[in-house]
C-alpha cells in the first residue's frame, strides 16, 4: 500500500474511520462493521479529496455529491464526517439511538449530510445517477459518486441504472464498487456468483478502472481518470477486503451483518487499528457505555 | 352546495389526455418542471410533454424501478420531475417511491394512467386495482384521483404548486365532463357536486360521474342522495365526511378499486373515528380483473349506476 503523495494524512484518516465505526457499532449494539472497514480507506480518500465542506443544498449544481448506496456501511459515512469535523466527533455514537441523526441506515431527513436515504439496495445508485442528470440538465459542473456494495450487483435495479447512465453518457457519475467478494449469508459466488464484472459493466458501456482499494495512491489515480474520461460514466472497481484493519473480522462473512460486538471485541478492533481507548470520543468519560448493556 | 353540476355529456376527453395537454400549458411557469417515461408517453399523455419540449423529457425506458428513484435523485438538484406510466407499473417501484421519494421527501410526481379496470381488454396484468391502497400507506405521499378533464387540469397545477411526493390517477378512456370552466379544485378538499339529503355517495375518478347518474336514478324514486367528489384520498376531507355523516346518515363510497384500503377503506377508517355510521362499498370485491371492454367489466365487476343504487338502497335500510 502507498499512500497518496497529495494527501499524506489518509492512513491516519482511515484509520480513524475505522476506530469511530468500530466504537459506534459497539455502542449500538448492532450495525454492519465488515462492509464499514473494507470501504474506510475509500472513504477516507473521498472526504479528503473530492468531497467539500459546503452545506449541502439542493440547488448548489457546483458542488460534489457522495452517496452511500451500502447504505449499511454508514457507520463509516459517519465516521468520515465526523474525522472531517463536518459533525461532532461524538455524533457516531448516536448510531441507531431513537430520535437520532446517525440512523441505522442514512436518511436525509435525519442528516442533511446525507445527499438521500439508502438502505434498500440499488436505489442509491439510481439516485445518483438521477442527481448526475439533474446537475448537467441545469448546467452545473459538480460530480456524483456513488459507492456499490458487491452483493448489490444482484439487484436488477442496478442494471437498469447502468443502462440508463451509459445511455446519458454521464461521464460526471463515478461508481465505486467495494468488492469484498462477500455479501450478509456468505462468500458471493456461494450466493449468486457475479463474475466476470468488470466485463458486464464494460459491456453496459461504462469505463472501468480495476484497482486495489486500499491502496491510496491507486484510488486517486483512479479517480482522476474517471475525471478525465468523457462521454461514460466510470466504474472504479475496487477490490477490497472485508473487515479491512481487524484480524479477527478479516474475510469472516460473520462480520457483516448487524452484529452486537463485546467490550471485548471492540478493544482487541481497537489494539488491531493502533488506537488507544482515550483516541476514542467518549470512551473513558463513560459516554460510549451509556448506551450498552454491560 | 356550490357550483351545481351537470352531467355535460359522455364524450370528453380522458383524463390523460388532459394531464399531457395541463402539463404543457405549466412549462413556461415552471421551468424546472422535467418529465419522465418509461417507454409509454403514448399511453400517458406525456407524448403532448415530449412533442413540445423535448429538452425537458427524460426518457428512461422499460425500467420504472430506476426512473422512480432517479426521481428522487433529479429532485435532490432543484427539479421537479413528474414520473408517468401505467398504474400498475408505478406500483412495481412501490419501494422506490417509498424510500427514494417519500422517505427522502423529496418533490416529486408520480402520474399514473391506466388505473382500475379501465384499461379493458389488456386484461388484468395490465390493470391495476390496488394503487390507492398501497401509495395511501406511504408517509408524506399525497393521493390524487380527478374526476374529470377539468378537474385533472387543474389537479395538475395543484400538484405541481405543492412541494413534496405526489401519486395522481388519471385514466385511460373518455370520461364524462362533469364540470364547468367554473369549477375549483384544492388538495384536501372534497366537494358536494349533488345535494340530497337521505345518503351520502362517496366518489372519485371515474365513479363520480357514475354516481351523479345513480342519484339522478334514486331521485325518480324519490330517494334524496347527496354526491361527493372526493379526488384527494391523501389527507382526506375529514371534516367534509363528518358533516355529510351526520346530515344524512349513512354512506356509500364508489371507487374503481380493490375493496380494501382505497378510498373505501379511507373513509370507514375516518367515519368510525369521527362518526359511526352504515357505509356500503362500491369497488371490486378482492378480486383480479380480466380481459373486456371497460363498460363490461365495470357491469361484471359490479361497479355501474344500478349498483351504486343499489347500495345506497342498502345504507338507507340500515340506519
Amino acid at each position: 500500500m502507498t499512500t497518496s503523495p497529495s494527501h499524506p494524512d489518509l492512513r491516519e484518516t482511515a484509520r480513524l474511520i475505522r476506530c469511530h465505526s468500530i466504537a459506534s457499532i459497539y455502542v449500538a449494539t448492532s450495525g454492519h462493521p465488515g462492509g464499514a472497514l473494507s470501504a474506510a480507506d475509500l472513504l477516507a480518500y473521498l472526504y479528503s479529496a473530492e468531497i467539500g465542506d459546503e452545506e449541502p443544498r439542493d440547488g448548489d449544481l457546483t458542488r460534489n455529491r457522495f452517496i452511500l448506496s451500502k447504505g449499511h456501511a454508514c457507520p463509516a459515512l459517519y465516521a468520515a464526517l465526523a474525522v472531517k469535523g463536518q459533525i461532532s466527533p461524538t455524533d457516531p455514537l448516536q448510531l441507531r439511538k431513537l430520535g437520532s441523526t446517525m440512523q441505522g441506515h442514512p436518511h436525509v431527513g435525519a442528516l442533511p449530510h446525507v445527499e438521500t436515504s439508502t438502505g434498500s439496495l440499488g436505489q442509491g445508485f439510481s439516485a445518483a445517477l438521477g442527481m448526475a442528470l439533474g446537475i448537467r440538465h441545469q448546467g452545473g459542473s459538480g460530480r456524483v459518486y456513488v459507492m456499490l456494495g458487491d452483493g448489490e450487483m444482484q439487484e436488477g435495479e442496478v442494471w437498469e441504472a447502468a443502462q440508463c447512465a451509459a445511455h446519458y453518457k454521464l461521464d460526471k457519475l463515478t461508481a465505486i464498487l467495494d468488492y469484498n467478494k462477500m455479501q450478509s449469508d456468505d462468500l458471493n459466488e456461494n450466493i449468486i456468483g457475479l463474475e466476470p464484472l468488470a466485463d458486464k459493466w464494460r459491456a453496459f458501456g461504462w469505463h472501468v478502472v480495476e484497482i486495489d482499494g486500499h491502496d491510496f495512491a491507486a484510488i486517486e489515480a483512479a479517480v482522476a481518470e474517471a475525471k478525465r474520461t468523457t462521454g461514460k460514466p466510470t466504474l472504479i472497481l475496487a477490490h477490497t477486503l472485508k473487515g479491512k484493519g481487524v484480524s479477527f473480522m478479516e474475510n469472516y462473512p460473520t462480520w457483516h451483518g448487524s452484529v452486537t460486538m463485546s467490550l471485548d471485541d471492540t478493544e482487541k478492533s481497537l489494539i488491531d487499528l493502533g488506537v488507544a481507548q482515550s483516541d476514542v470520543p467518549g470512551w473513558l468519560d463513560g459516554t460510549i457505555h451509556g448506551g450498552h448493556t454491560q | 352546495m356550490s357550483n351545481a353540476p351537470q352531467l355535460i355529456g359522455s364524450s370528453g376527453d380522458s383524463l390523460r389526455e388532459a394531464f399531457g395537454k395541463a402539463l404543457v400549458g405549466l412549462a413556461d411557469e415552471f421551468p424546472n418542471l422535467v418529465v419522465l417515461d418509461a417507454d409509454v408517453a403514448g399511453g400517458t399523455g406525456a407524448h403532448n410533454f415530449r412533442t413540445a419540449h423535448g429538452h425537458r423529457f427524460y426518457q428512461f425506458g422499460i425500467a420504472e424501478q430506476n426512473m422512480v428513484a432517479a426521481a428522487g435523485g433529479m429532485a435532490a438538484t432543484g427539479l421537479i420531475p413528474v414520473v408517468t406510466t401505467f398504474a400498475v407499473f408505478a406500483l412495481r417501484a412501490l419501494e422506490q417511491a417509498r424510500l427514494s421519494v417519500a422517505y427522502a421527501n423529496r418533490n416529486v410526481k408520480i402520474v399514473a394512467s391506466h388505473p382500475g379496470l379501465d384499461v379493458g381488454p389488456d386484461g388484468a396484468s395490465a390493470q391495476c386495482l390496488e394503487d390507492l391502497a398501497a401509495f395511501r400507506a406511504i408517509p408524506n405521499m399525497t393521493v390524487i384521483s380527478p374526476a374529470d378533464q377539468i378537474e385533472t387540469e387543474l389537479a395538475t397545477r395543484a400538484m405541481i404548486e405543492h412541494v413534496g411526493p405526489v401519486y395522481m390517477r388519471t385514466g385511460r378512456s373518455p370520461t364524462p365532463r362533469i364540470f364547468g370552466s367554473e369549477h375549483t379544485f384544492k388538495i384536501g378538499k372534497g366537494q358536494i357536486v349533488r345535494d340530497g339529503t337521505d345518503v351520502t355517495i362517496v366518489a372519485c375518478g371515474v365513479q363520480v360521474a357514475r354516481s351523479l347518474d345513480a342519484a339522478t336514478l334514486l331521485n325518480g324514486e324519490g330517494i334524496s342522495a347527496r354526491v361527493v367528489n372526493m379526488a384527494t384520498i391523501k389527507p382526506l376531507d375529514h371534516d367534509l365526511l363528518q358533516r355529510c355523516a351526520i346530515e344524512t346518515g349513512c354512506m356509500v363510497t364508489a371507487e374503481d378499486h380493490n375493496m380494501f384500503g382505497g378510498l373505501g377503506g379511507a373513509v370507514a377508517e375516518s367515519l368510525v373515528q369521527r362518526s359511526p355510521c352504515p357505509v356500503e362499498f362500491i369497488a371490486v370485491n378482492d378480486r383480479f380483473g380480466q380481459s373486456g371492454e371497460p363498460d363490461e367489466l365495470v357491469q361484471h365487476y359490479n361497479l355501474g349506476i344500478t349498483h351504486i343504487a343499489d347500495a345506497a338502497r342498502r345504507a338507507i335500510k340500515r340506519k
